[in-house]
């Protein structure tokens, strides 16, 4: 088995659409959404759940008002304003760091696990997939990527696939690291803009650390010929393989509307081009 | 009067909603314009703000004196972030992953910790066609949004008529933009992936019982599940704003729809009038 | 000698597990007495790197092997002067033959910046 893990640092650059092509042309293969800030990968393939469970990430501080005497201490100490004028604590301005619980002379106030999310697997028109979807002001992390992948190499030895497709998460932190550990193929998918060149250095370093084989796509490339042209002149210092460029194509939103994908309109110069990209990476990655 | 204007992703047309609503009604009242969208702030495109002043907003970082430091390992075992270690001989405090909350330092026995200010990012304080106008500018590679945000909202006038452009999204930084407004207006397209973020957003103004009122852009490209949505939520639609080559057109060259257009000055004053009639029959505003 | 297994269980016959923070077993095996003791991890949200290195240190090892180690936990185990192999494959006694017939290469230093979150 093969996994692919789509990054793009920054997020908006068209990682899912890409992703999206990728889930449409490749056979037997496993789908795993770890984009879980912004899951939508299952908008484009119609899912029907077949298992969920919870997902437990941050903490918070819980006070016990009996135990309280008001002496405002923890309010003194909390860095987040997360402790209001009558010492109520507010749970999404908590950042659960336990200052208050430390400084409490009457262990008031304990840290306590919340349900931040769920995890779920689901059949869909394009193959199994596993996703997640966190609560409103929830954050994700590592530690729920990697309960998703889990979830997706379950998957992949359940039905025997010989390929495994991951979204990322956006940026450089703690939920990226999670993903790329044990892919065997990165595509970074990026777009020609001045923070999509920076962020693209960024990533670049993490997946290098990992020591995974990396490959550029620029998507809408054409929208900043410049920056592109800095782009290709990064790749090629850095001996990063670009798979392909995608033109910047005014009808892909309205076919994502149709709940359908560039690939699938032989007419869109977009999805020509993501073909392409496809064919490619099939070929160098073996 | 406080209104903050947000979406569950971005693209979705909340700048142009929040520039417009302050453009069209800064003649009647005191307006203050916030740009809380402090990783891609981009409501100067359309106020060409000047800005006069710049005020730094930081983190405070641990810093260990080795020479008084026993290696006891409180700070690391105090630590909910892991951002400190006591390995052997040498403690490693980890920046990225610090939250500033000082924990460590008061764990320490022996007082070996002492802490530096690090710069998150800065607030822009300025005057934009004649009203205060003020923006978060996030640092490269920060993670922390939302103490941004925290001392853009310490700068609001009670008399003004507040108006917040959020973050898109549904974590932590919407969440600060949203809390504490006296409506919530959210900005959505007219498709299933707008849909799939409007339940969102509305999920996070709920949280926080801040009154909604849905705007759709692009109206007239996609279905009616929007719609349909609203009505079994009842959540009002307060405005559409059609699919329309001169809105885009005006939109590309940063000109506000209601200098090109006066109609949409009039589209605006009268959104601002009933929305407000209305919040005001429920329950009063604040 | 103590070295560090990261696996997916508690016995030789267990795979490895390929990432060091959130592994869900560090195996403690003595080469001298080849004694195994397992310790379960429990990573929380953020940092399991961290948190990996110093439960790694902590239990003795002067060195670890497993999948692929992030850049939080080198700069943690390279503190500690932890020899760090990555790359590993297939179960606990292949991992722990392979090390004993020095097929492993040691992995260079950390490359880039940390990461928050």
């Amino acid at each position: 088995m093969k996994s692919v893990l789509f990054l793009s640092g920054k997020g908006g650059t068209g990682k899912t659409s890409l992703a999206g092509a990728f889930a449409y042309l490749m056979e037997d293969k496993v789908l795993s959404d770890c984009d879980v800030d912004a899951a939508n990968l299952h908008l484009l393939l119609d899912p029907e759940i077949e298992a969920e469970g919870e997902y437990q990430g941050s903490k918070e501080a819980v006070k016990d008002d009996a135990r309280c005497i008001d002496c405002g201490e923890c309010q003194r100490v909390c860095r987040f304003r997360a402790i209001d004028p009558e010492f109520h604590i507010d749970p999404f301005l908590c950042e659960g760091c336990g200052a208050c619980v430390y400084v409490c002379p009457t262990d008031a106030i304990t840290l306590s696990p919340r349900v931040s999310g769920k995890w779920y697997t689901a059949s869909t028109r394009l193959g199994p997939l596993a996703s997640a979807e966190l609560y409103p002001g929830e954050e994700t992390s590592g530690k729920l990527v990697t309960l998703v992948k889990q979830k997706a190499y379950a998957l992949v030895k359940d039905v025997k696939a010989e390929r495994l497709l991951i979204d990322g998460s956006p940026g450089i932190g703690c939920p990226v690291i999670a993903s790329v550990s044990g892919a065997n193929a990165v595509i970074l998918v990026t777009e020609p803009s001045l923070s999509g060149l920076h962020d693209l250095e960024r990533i670049l370093k993490v997946v290098r650390h990992f020591r995974v084989s990396a490959y550029l796509v620029i998507n809408k490339f054409d929208l900043n010929e410049e920056i592109s042209a800095q782009i290709e002149e990064f790749a090629r210092k850095e001996e990063l393989s670009v798979l392909g460029r995608i033109p910047y194509d005014p009808a892909v939103p309205g076919m994502m509307i149709a709940g359908k994908n560039a690939v699938e309109d032989p007419e869109s110069a977009a999805g020509k081009a993501m073909r392409e990209i496809f064919a490619r990476f099939m070929e160098v990655s073996g | 009067m406080r209104i903050t204007i947000a979406s569950g992703k971005g693209g979705t047309g909340k700048t142009t909603v929040a520039t417009n609503l302050g453009l069209a009604l800064a003649d009647d009242r005191p307006v203050q314009f916030l740009d809380c969208d402090v990783e891609e702030p981009n409501a100067h495109i359309f106020l060409k703000p000047r800005i006069e002043r710049t005020k730094s907003v930081e983190k405070l970082l641990p810093r260990v004196d080795e020479a008084k430091c026993t290696y006891c390992g409180e700070c690391a075992k105090a630590c909910e972030f892991n951002a400190i270690a006591v390995i052997g001989k040498k403690v490693i405090v980890y920046d990225e992953l610090c939250h500033g909350c000082g924990l460590c330092r008061m764990v320490c026995p022996v007082g070996a910790i002492s802490e530096v200010p690090h710069e998150l990012g800065v607030i822009e304080y300025g005057v934009a066609r004649g009203f205060p106008f003020s923006r978060g500018l996030l640092n490269l590679g920060e993670a922390m949004a939302t103490p941004l945000i925290h001392e853009l909202k310490q700068g609001i006038d009670p008399d003004s008529l507040a108006i917040l452009d959020a973050p898109p999204g549904t974590g932590c930084p919407t969440i600060a933009a949203i809390q504490g407004a006296d409506l919530a207006l959210l900005v959505t397209e007219p498709t299933p992936f707008g849909l799939h973020d409007l339940r969102a957003a509305v999920g996070v103004a709920r949280s926080v019982g801040v009154p909604i009122g849905v705007i759709i852009n692009r109206d007239g490209i996609g279905d009616d599940m929007v719609e349909r949505y609203c009505a079994d939520e009842g959540i009002p639609i307060v405005m559409r704003i059609p699919f329309d080559r001169e809105i885009a057109r005006l939109y590309s060259q940063g000109i506000p729809l209601v200098d090109a257009l006066p109609e949409w000055r009039d589209r605006f004053r009268a959104l601002y009038d009933t929305t407000t009639m209305k919040l005001a029959r429920e329950d009063g505003v604040k | 000698m103590k070295i560090c297994i990261t696996a997916k269980g508690t016995g030789l016959n267990d795979p490895i597990d390929p990432h060091f923070g959130r592994a869900a077993y560090f195996l403690f095996y003595d080469t001298e007495t080849e004694a195994l003791d397992a310790v379960a991890n429990s990573p929380g949200a953020h940092g399991a790197g961290v948190q990996a290195a110093q439960i790694v240190a902590g239990n003795g090892a002067k060195a670890v092997i497993t999948g692929s180690v992030g850049p939080n936990a080198h700069r943690g185990l390279a503190a500690a002067g932890v020899e760090i192999y990555i790359g590993a494959q297939g179960t606990v006694a292949d991992a722990i033959a392979d090390y004993k017939a020095g097929k492993f290469s040691r992995a260079a230093g950390p490359s880039g910046k940390g990461h928050g979150g």
